[in-house]
């Protein structure tokens, strides 16, 4: 099961290192031609507006949402979440993106660099033990449809973790963490 | 929760990387640069081509400028302050910029010490020639590096003698024995607990993105393959015959450095890139690569 990892642009280096250790096969995505050898998909954290134009730049768009509405597995980390939700809040009105999950993306919902912070907090699905998440420059996940799970929020109430499902939304980092946790949850969905 | 805490400064310079970091002197430059794709838009007065032919002291931007810069833009927002200049970072903290570059390019305000930059909540760039430089700075608390190369020239000649430095070193260091990891420590004037992490990992500690220079998509997957993270654009974008385009086309060679038929593709009709300066020909009182210590 070989585990797609989209290379346009951010931190996917981080996701490939922590499937390795985990023991799965990885292969990086940038043009359509590699997208037909993969199984699931993991778009990472980086800018959403740059990876959504080079997205459209060179094909990949369409046939993303075809696997995808086919069942294919996708996780979406920061921008990732923000590329699946069919919203986007606070963004560019043209930023390119798939649109599959039905939530909105608030980009940027915490403010500048400065705002960016750590907390530990529990995941469903992950057992009792919290997750640390690591926040930058983040979105939260808002007016998520009815078939929309929330599987993490902060204290405030905000959603910062969802799945619809076979698509999974995390406004945090897991693979800047040594936890594998999250990622072993998304090999098993 | 935990603020402004070491992996989220090095956390955002991971989010970066593959991409290309643009240097933008008005909120019009700015959207330009986010519209063709940009990571993060660096705010400037004045880019380095044009900070070399007018001389002077160059200082941080008016702050006017730099939050007209990040009102226009969705995207992160540096800033550079002078070498050594605390309280011009202080005022880039203040107005919640997102990374902090502080740059050779800007005359250098202390010629002995850089800023103490664990003191910031804001992350912090800089830039070095080689691996003890590169280190330095980490100690210092930069939580992202780039070559120097040397700026607002057009010639990438100096960013890819940096990058080679830095990359070679690394690859001596995973080959010596503990004593030697000592001496080499003591001669590049790094710390040893920095050096001997490079040494285990075979890489450095934070994001190394190239700069200084780059002027063309070939110049860019050239940085790109010989190793580093993504690239800064200086002047090499908006002193072009037609930057929106040669934008475009320097993000395309960034992700598909090593796909020679899209980089050729995309560098097809770009118009006048910059018009470069030969290295040899500028004074040497007027490189920038040497400011820094």
């Amino acid at each position: 099961m070989t585990v797609g990892i989209l290379a346009l642009q951010g931190d996917f280096r981080e996701h490939e290192e922590m499937l390795r250790r985990i023991g799965a096969p990885t292969l990086q995505v940038r043009l359509p031609k590699h997208l037909e050898q993969v199984e699931r998909l993991i778009i990472p954290g980086g800018e959403s507006t740059t990876i959504g134009k080079l997205l459209s730049m060179y094909g990949l768009i369409e046939p993303l949402r075809t696997r995808i509405r086919d069942g294919m597995p996708v996780w979406g980390t920061c921008a990732g979440a923000i590329l699946l939700a069919q919203r986007i809040a606070n963004g560019r009105s043209d930023q390119p993106s798939l649109g599959l999950m039905d939530v909105t993306a608030r980009r940027n919902a915490f403010g500048s660099q400065l705002e960016s912070f750590e907390i530990d907090l529990p995941v469903l699905g992950l057992g009792d033990e919290p997750l640390r998440m690591v926040f930058i420059r983040a979105p939260v996940l808002e007016d998520l449809g009815h078939d929309v799970t929330p599987l993490a929020h902060l204290d405030d109430g905000r959603v910062v973790a969802a799945r619809q499902g076979t698509m999974l939304a995390t406004c945090f980092h897991p693979e800047l963490t040594p936890d594998e946790r999250m990622h072993r949850y998304f090999l098993d969905m | 929760m935990d603020k402004s805490t070491w992996t989220t400064k090095v956390g955002l310079a991971q989010m970066l990387k593959g991409g290309v970091i643009m240097d933008v002197v008005t909120p019009e430059q700015a959207r330009i640069a986010e519209d063709a794709g940009a990571v993060a838009v660096m705010a400037l007065e004045r880019v380095p081509a044009d900070i070399r032919a007018q001389g002077g002291v160059a200082r941080m931007s008016d702050p006017e400028l730099i939050l007209a810069i990040k009102e226009a833009v969705t995207i992160p927002v540096m800033a550079k302050v002078r070498i050594g200049h605390f309280v011009e970072a202080q005022i880039l903290e203040a107005l919640g910029i997102d990374y902090i570059d502080e740059s050779e390019v800007l005359t250098p305000a202390d010629e002995e010490h850089h800023i103490n930059k664990h003191k910031f909540r804001v992350p912090f760039v800089c830039g070095c020639r080689n691996l003890g430089e590169g280190l330095r700075r980490v100690a210092e608390g930069a939580a992202m590096l780039r070559t120097k190369g040397e700026a607002g020239t057009g010639n990438v000649v100096e960013a890819v003698r940096h990058a080679r430095a830095i990359y070679s070193e690394i690859r001596r260091l995973q080959s010596m024995d503990e004593n030697e990891l000592f001496t080499y420590a003591k001669n590049i004037q790094a710390p040893y607990e920095l050096v001997r992490q490079v040494a285990e990992t075979g890489r450095l500690p934070v994001v190394n993105f190239a700069a200084g220079g780059i002027a063309t998509p070939a110049d860019a997957a050239l940085l790109m393959q010989l190793g580093v993270d993504g690239v800064f654009v200086g002047s090499g974008i908006f002193k072009s015959s037609d930057p929106a385009r040669r934008a475009r086309a320097i993000v395309a060679a960034t992700t598909h450095y090593n796909e020679p038929e899209i980089i050729a593709e995309v560098s097809r009709g770009l118009g006048e890139a910059m018009t470069g300066i030969e290295i040899s020909k500028i004074p040497r009182d007027q490189l920038m690569a040497g400011r820094g210590w």
